[in-house]
């Protein structure tokens, strides 16, 4: 924590403290070529130190829409905007998890995770003394000098998730980041991102096909129709959390929630 | 190797052409198959002669020079090839034509245009060796994951990160395997670019021994060429072994 006092304010937070939504997604549409309709007049917001997870159908334009957000792919039309700021590419803020990692398979897991870093020019040792602090928050302490093709799938997205908090961004952006992952891995994974969220003070996007687990995670939950994706509902799940994983999953929020979404999303399946 | 149904291995079947060579030298079937014994002697004697050091020099240096020439031209060239299709599409073809073309038979124009003396071996062993670095390198750029540009670019990459440090160790599998490969083409075009112009390094020796049917010694010289290009490719070859685990891992 006191790594986070030392640093230099920002510069936008007098700014944006009091704007409720960190990211705004505005009428946002986008076609592949002329024949495929991905997205069509999308807007959203996600309050800032929330966990909203996207769910719907698959090819329903989940994984655009992140992009899109992350500044990855160009909209066709409408703007995302980010702390007030319209988005035209990858930014600082924002820190992306890949579905399948992404890591440089060249360099170790302390490499890795300072990539980020590296990047902006942050000095070795720093960066380094950096990326070993979020490797432990992680769980991955010992497992500094492997490399990716010597770890699991399990801690191949420990090191991803530990590659986006190093940076420090406000909003991290999670692909199915849990989809290459076995069930108990899964569980476990999920509760560790809940902590380290907690304490991090993080906005997450999160895309995902489960619906126990946007359930389970999420403080917002967007519906998506089926292609060309739109978006059909927005839940806010009143869960308490503060009893722990398995109080959660008795929790009667948390039940309905399960049960909304499936009602909407099963009409997807004929 | 097998022989009467029992496998060799690899010394032992060395150990039998040996032989073979040997017996045919001494039986002097071919005027000129000199017995591997006195090529060998040959050999011995080679490496105390400054010709044969001044030779080495000469040809290693147009070689270096050549593969280095070949490296810088063709890992940009196959970059570009491989990441932009409209540089596929004009350039391509004529890759893939140089690469599998006589290119033999261009060297007397390069002494033309270069002169007789080692520019013509370099730009020689330059020919020979760059064109498959092209193509290996744009096939590595093609297997390259599509998504960790997505993760370099959202960390905030400058294209020349991307371009200068990330592709091209992203596909050093496939590049190094080029490299092995342009080695050994590299190797020919210093041998033939050398043998055409003929006054320089080896050639120079190699013209001597056959004008004077020195076979020994020309026998000779060719081993320890035949001994370098596999010393050379082998060594490339523990490098992309040594980089496989990463390689098998991509995805
Ligand atoms: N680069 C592309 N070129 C052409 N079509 C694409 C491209 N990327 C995605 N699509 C198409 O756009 C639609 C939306 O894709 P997207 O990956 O965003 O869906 P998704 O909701 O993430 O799907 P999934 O749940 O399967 O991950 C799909 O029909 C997909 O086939
Ligand atoms: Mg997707």
């Amino acid at each position: 924590m006191t790594q986070r006092l030392a640093r230099p304010p920002r510069l936008t937070l007098a700014a944006t403290t009091d704007a409720p939504n960190i990211v705004e997604v505005r009428r946002i549409s986008k076609s592949y070529g002329n024949q495929i309709e991905a997205l069509r007049d999308v807007s959203l917001a996600f309050p800032r130190g929330r966990l909203t997870t996207l769910l719907g159908p698959s090819g329903c334009g989940k994984t655009t829409l992140l992009k899109i957000i992350a500044g990855l792919i160009p909209a066709d039309a409408g703007d995302v905007y980010v702390n007030g700021r319209v988005v035209t590419g990858p930014g600082p803020e924002r820190a992306f998890v890949f579905q399948d990692f992404a890591l440089l398979p060249w360099a170790n897991v302390l490499r890795n995770v300072a990539f980020g870093l590296e990047l902006r020019g942050m000095a070795k040792d720093e960066r380094e003394a950096l990326a070993a602090k979020y490797i432990r928050d992680v769980g991955l302490a010992g497992f500094e000098k492997r490399y990716p093709h010597e770890l699991s799938g399990g801690m191949k997205q420990r090191v991803g998730l530990a590659r986006a908090l190093a940076v420090n961004a406000d909003v991290i952006l999670m692909d199915e980041p849990f989809s290459a992952v076995d069930e108990q891995t899964r569980r476990k994974f999920q509760e560790d991102l809940l902590q380290l969220l907690a304490v991090e003070r993080k906005t997450v996007i999160f895309v995902t096909h489960s619906i126990e687990e946007a359930a389970y995670l999420s403080d917002q939950i967007v519906l998506l129709t089926r292609r060309p994706g739109t978006v059909a509902k927005v839940l806010e799940p009143r869960i308490d959390r503060s009893h722990g994983p398995e109080a959660v999953r008795r929790d009667p929020a948390y039940l309905d929630a399960v049960e909304e979404i499936w009602a909407m999303l099963k009409q997807y399946l004929a | 190797m097998r022989i009467l149904g029992y496998r060799l291995p690899m010394p032992a079947a060395l150990l039998l052409w040996g032989a073979l060579w040997e017996i045919a030298g001494r039986l002097e079937l071919v005027p000129i198959l000199p017995p591997l014994s006195d090529v060998l002697i040959a050999m011995g004697q080679l490496v105390h002669t400054g010709q044969f050091w001044a030779g080495a020099r000469t040809t290693l240096a147009s070689f270096a020079t050549g593969m280095g020439l070949a490296i810088a031209i063709g890992i940009p060239l196959g970059m570009l090839m491989g990441r932009i299709a409209m540089a596929d599409r004009l350039l391509g073809m004529w890759v893939n034509l140089f690469a599998s073309a006589p290119l033999t038979a261009l060297v007397p124009v390069l002494m033309i245009l270069f002169g007789l003396g080692s520019t013509t071996v370099v730009v020689t062993v330059t020919l020979f060796a760059v064109w498959i670095i092209a193509l290996d390198t744009a096939a590595g750029m093609k297997h390259v994951n599509p998504s960790l540009l997505e993760m370099v670019r959202s960390f905030g990459a400058s294209r020349w990160v991307i371009y200068g440090r990330i592709l091209p160790l992203a596909a050093l599998p496939e590049i190094l395997a080029g490299i092995r490969l342009g080695l050994i083409r590299g190797v020919k075009g210093v041998v033939i670019g050398q043998l055409l112009v003929s006054i320089v390094g080896f050639g120079e020796l190699f013209e001597l021994y056959s004008r004077n049917f020195l076979m020994p010694e020309f026998w000779a010289l060719t081993l320890f060429i035949f001994a370098f290009a596999l010393v050379a490719s082998e060594a490339i070859g523990w490098i992309e072994h040594r980089i496989e685990a990463y390689a098998s891992s991509r995805s």
